[in-house]
């Protein structure tokens, strides 16, 4: 055990390290949820004022925390392309010959982009500050851990797909097909109360709507409803089998 | 080092199962440094990655530096070295992290892993590159950087996978410089695939051949070499049928062949007949412009075995075979 964790922390200096070396990635990947918190936040504001069936809260209560969950969505489902880079150059094969313990192998890598994730949440949510957003305290850390949990699964997941796939060409259109319905049915838009029935219904098949659900609960500061373990179940489960699938990935012998 | 029987494997492809590997017998002694030769595609690559863990073999047995391969691979990890084809270090880290890393997988403390990895770099002429981002290394630099990796736990058998497929003529030499000293300083049991061979013959005590799948050679480069009848020896002419006639009488020589303006056979002991040969040639009036002895190559013992040479078999892996 303790071998797995210092194999683990030795994967994720590594990683860092390389991250650290191309600090324009972790801008370029906070650009977006910017562009969304700058150029749709406005938008939002008197639609939310005029429209019935919106979570409570204001704007940005509802917005920032969905954007959130947007980051951990698309920033580490993307982190599989730097895998296939390091496969090519036999990096992976290289670390499956020496005893390390697939369990690092993965997480070393997954916790780095967790890492990357935090810190680019906690950059947005200071920002959104500045935009007019008022939350419990408490309430954002609350948020921050939920999508930390996201990242680790969403990063095992693309890593996984990365070793199977070994290639860019097919990893580009199938995580693209895989996130756009994802996307559209997890209300980090706009909330899924305003959805006619079979749409509110289809998303409840997107295990996400219960993690954007949960966040914009702790960001009004309702720690006590159900939406909210509902989400860090959904989240807890999430994790347990994108790192299972993940590990099991880098045990298989051909990956 | 090595004792492996019926090793086998079969990939499943859309077009059905393809045998790359159909039960090799493989035994290596400690110390030895084994060449595995074989055209792109005959198995080589797969059975090194079947002894070396990557892949799991569907059929046989094998024993790898005194753990059993199925049962315990981890501890076969712990064993061996292995450069990879496609070398192992992250092109965009630093040489001395990837080196220190590498030394740490294996339960190095920090300080001996930088001391390990000093000693490497110097061993393979690689002081000064501690700080340079791996792919800004030369081919033939970051070859030996995938060597330095592969010793760093000071493995008792290192395996490589075509280690020099890429470099110019100048890197080759200087890398079987480098595999040779390696070898005799430290007597690490080497077992390597390639499919030069120059390369097998230039470095290995002994050769095993693979096609297809299976072994079909095995033995020191004189003794396989010696199983080609003889010298070829070449007698360039402006009169190619004349030289051929008296070329034909010479005892013990065979495959005579007419080739433009060359005349060409085989003969136990070249040299020897040579100046029985020139004689008899010119007494005859038959004008040279050269001639040649050449002793049987690895591509002549290829031919000899498998009936083709090692160019013609050279073919694309097939669909399904990881390279």
């Amino acid at each position: 055990m303790t071998t797995t964790l210092t194999e683990t922390r030795l994967i994720f200096q590594r990683s860092m390290k390389q991250s650290l070396r191309n600090p324009a990635w972790v801008i370029i990947g906070i650009v977006q949820p910017v562009l969304y918190l700058a150029l749709f936040g406005p938008l939002l504001v008197p639609v939310i004022q005029n429209t019935p069936g919106f979570p409570p809260g204001d704007a940005y209560q509802v917005l920032v925390p969905a954007l959130l969950v947007q980051l951990g969505l698309f920033g580490s489902l993307f982190v599989g392309f730097g895998l296939i880079s390091e496969y090519r150059a036999g990096v992976i094969e290289r670390m499956r010959v020496t005893p390390v313990s697939r369990v690092a192998l993965l997480v070393g890598r997954a916790l780095k982009d967790v890492v990357v994730l935090v810190v680019q949440g906690v950059l947005l949510t200071v920002l959104a500050l500045f935009f007019g957003l008022r939350a419990p305290f408490g309430g954002v850390v609350v948020a921050l851990l939920l999508v930390a949990v996201l990242a680790l699964a969403m990063s095992s997941a693309s890593y996984a797909l990365a070793l199977r796939l070994k290639s860019e060409d097919t990893l580009a259109p199938v995580l693209n097909t895989i996130v756009l319905p994802l996307l559209l049915l997890s209300g980090i838009l706009l909330p899924m109360t305003l959805a006619p029935t079979w749409l509110y219904n289809l998303s409840r098949v997107n295990p996400f709507v219960y993690v954007v659900d949960a966040e914009r609960a702790v960001f009004r500061g309702d720690f006590g409803g159900s939406v909210v373990i509902t989400g860090i179940v959904v989240a807890v489960v999430l994790v347990l089998v994108t790192v299972g699938w993940g590990v099991r990935t880098f045990q298989r012998e051909s990956a | 080092m090595i004792h492996a029987r019926g090793l086998a494997r079969t990939f499943r492809t859309r077009r059905g199962p393809v045998e790359a590997v159909s039960g090799v017998d493989i035994d290596v002694s400690p110390g030895e440094l084994v060449g595995f030769l074989g055209p792109n595609g005959a198995g080589k690559t797969t059975t090194l990655r079947m002894l070396t863990t990557l892949l799991a073999p569907t059929a046989g047995t094998a024993t790898i530096a005194g753990c059993d391969l199925l049962t315990d691979p981890v501890g076969v990890r712990r064993q061996i070295g292995y450069v990879g084809q496609s070398g192992g270090a992250g092109p965009d880290c630093l040489v001395a992290d990837e080196l220190v890393l590498q030394g740490r997988f294996y339960g190095l403390t920090r300080a001996r892993a930088r001391e390990r990895a000093a000693q490497l770099l110097d061993q393979l002429d690689l002081t000064g590159t501690e700080t340079r981002v791996v792919q800004t290394l030369s081919g033939g630099q970051r070859r030996r950087l995938d060597i330095a990796m592969g010793l760093m736990h000071l493995p008792t058998l290192l395996f490589m996978d075509e280690p020099s497929t890429g470099l110019d003529p100048q890197s080759r030499a200087n890398l079987w410089g480098h595999i040779r000293a390696l070898h005799a300083e430290h007597g690490t049991t080497l077992f390597l695939t390639t499919h030069y061979l120059d390369e097998a013959d230039a470095l290995c005590d002994r050769i095993l051949v693979i096609d297809k799948g299976q072994i079909v050679a095995e033995g020191t480069p004189d003794a396989l070499k010696r199983r080609v009848s003889g010298d070829l020896v070449l007698v360039g002419t402006t009169e190619p049928q004349r030289a051929a006639e008296l070329t034909g009488r010479i005892p013990d020589s065979s495959a005579h062949a007419v080739e433009g303006q060359t005349v060409r056979f085989r003969v136990p002991d070249g040299a020897s007949v040579l100046p029985t040969l020139l004689s008899e040639l010119h007494a005859a009036g038959v004008a040279m412009t050269s001639v040649e002895v050449r002793r049987p190559s690895l591509d002549d013992v290829f031919l000899t075995v498998t009936g083709r040479s090692l160019r013609d078999a050279e073919q694309p892996e097939s669909a399904g075979v990881p390279v």
